[in-house]
């Protein structure tokens, strides 16, 4: 249980998969200009990740180790993200449209989302077991909407105050998440 | 930057025009300055800031997505009549997953330091969404050889961004530039207190930052 707890607390916070192994730049600096945009992508991101690293340990553990053949897990796992996030979209659609209505273009745009793959990686490289996986997405996934959550609450500030010209925009996004990372930083004591 | 993206697509009037050098001249030139992926694009962010502490990272970066730019656009154009529109992405995906599968091969036999150094970051070539732009922007609508100096020269400005950033932090972190082992030089002042901020990562989001402000401001880039 307290090893549980530590991948999840290391996956979410002290090695927090934004701001200090870079993965997910992209949504992160694009879509953390509006809160409620990042609330419904943290969600999707979330929900994608559970499910991959699930189904990617499994693959992994029972089918790629046993045959030796680990060196093909870049390709298998990219089609197994590919897949899964069409058929969590048709599975969104069908069952709850608001919230499909609400994740709109975010969904499709996950396949290409470097925090899926990256722990679906971490997994595979840490040779962790189904539930510890389990844990280690949901923390990577809550790590990431917590991110996205404080970045846009900063930029929607940001876009009214008044920045050098040369600054506007991306500039002055990627010194505000410097300043986040540092203080992020602050919880490596943790374990 | 909507429209910077639509510059960097190929425009249809230069395909099939004589003037074969200039074209590929042009192409490649393009991929440097006028539509660099990192600076104009902002795309491939992820390894960017990841593989920029030392180096050596960013040179082995380079040259693997140099490696696997150049050969997914050389198969897709190739294979470009063939593939049918519904399924090219997947199709796109497997094509650069393979490339990614050969490219991590080669560094654990051949360059292990830097392929440890590196981690999952290499695996994760596959998903720079700088290969699978490319390929669907230009690769899929055009012929090998301007396809081939579109790899390169894409590659060789994402390439010369790394070197760009991973100099800054390198040597105000480190207080020194090595480059696989060899030293360049030594600040004596900085070397015995470096830094150690721009190693770490919320040094390389400040660094990028930074950069590209001063390019906007003297002019190397427009303003949003």
């Amino acid at each position: 249980m307290n090893n549980l707890i530590s991948i999840f607390i290391l996956m979410a916070i002290v090695n927090n998969i934004v701001l200090a192994k870079f993965l997910g730049l992209c949504p992160f600096f694009g879509v953390s200009k509006k809160l409620s945009n990042a609330l419904s992508m943290g969600l999707a991101v979330t929900l994608v990740m559970l499910i991959a690293s699930i189904s990617t340990t499994v693959i992994y553990n029972y089918l790629l180790v046993p045959f030796q053949v680990e060196f093909m897990r870049i390709v298998l796992y990219i089609l197994v993200i590919a897949s899964l996030v069409q058929m969590v979209e048709l599975a969104i659609k069908r069952t709850n449209v608001a919230l499909y209505n609400s994740l709109g273009i975010y969904l499709p745009l996950i396949t290409t989302n470097c925090a899926v793959l990256g722990v679906a990686l971490i997994n595979s490289t840490e040779n962790y077991t189904i539930l510890q996986s389990t844990v280690s997405a949901l923390g990577g996934g809550v790590g990431f909407s917590l991110v996205l959550i404080i970045m846009s609450g900063i930029r929607e500030k940001l876009e009214l105050s008044e920045a050098p010209e040369s600054m506007e925009g991306l500039p002055i996004a990627f010194i505000t998440a410097a300043m986040l990372a540092l203080a992020f930083l602050g919880f490596r004591g943790m374990i | 930057m909507e429209n910077k993206i639509d510059n960097c697509e190929n425009c249809d009037n230069c395909v099939g025009k004589q003037n074969f050098g200039k074209e590929f001249w042009k192409e490649f030139v393009k991929g440097i300055i006028l539509c660099n992926p990192v600076f104009v694009l902002a795309l491939g962010l992820c390894p960017t800031l990841a593989v920029t502490g030392t180096i050596d990272n960013a040179l082995g970066m380079g040259a693997g997505v140099i490696f696997v730019l150049l050969g997914s656009n050389i198969i897709i154009s190739l294979m470009r009549n063939i593939i049918p529109d519904l399924v090219r992405i997947p199709v796109f995906i497997v094509v650069i997953a393979t490339f990614v599968t050969i490219l991590s091969l080669l560094f654990e036999a051949y360059i292990p330091l830097l392929y440890e150094s590196l981690g999952i970051y290499l695996s994760l070539v596959v998903v720079n969404c700088i290969i699978l732009g490319r390929a669907e922007v230009f690769a899929s609508k055009n012929g090998m050889f301007l396809s081939i100096a579109d790899a390169l020269g894409i590659g060789l400005g994402f390439t010369i961004a790394l070197i760009m950033i991973s100099l800054f932090r390198e040597i105000l972190g480190t207080g020194a530039l090595s480059i696989f082992g060899f030293q360049l030089f030594n600040i004596p002042g900085l070397s015995s207190n470096p830094l150690g901020f721009f190693v770490s990562p919320p040094g390389a989001f400040l660094v990028i930052g930074v950069l590209l402000a001063v390019f906007r401001w003297i002019g190397v880039l427009d303003n949003e």
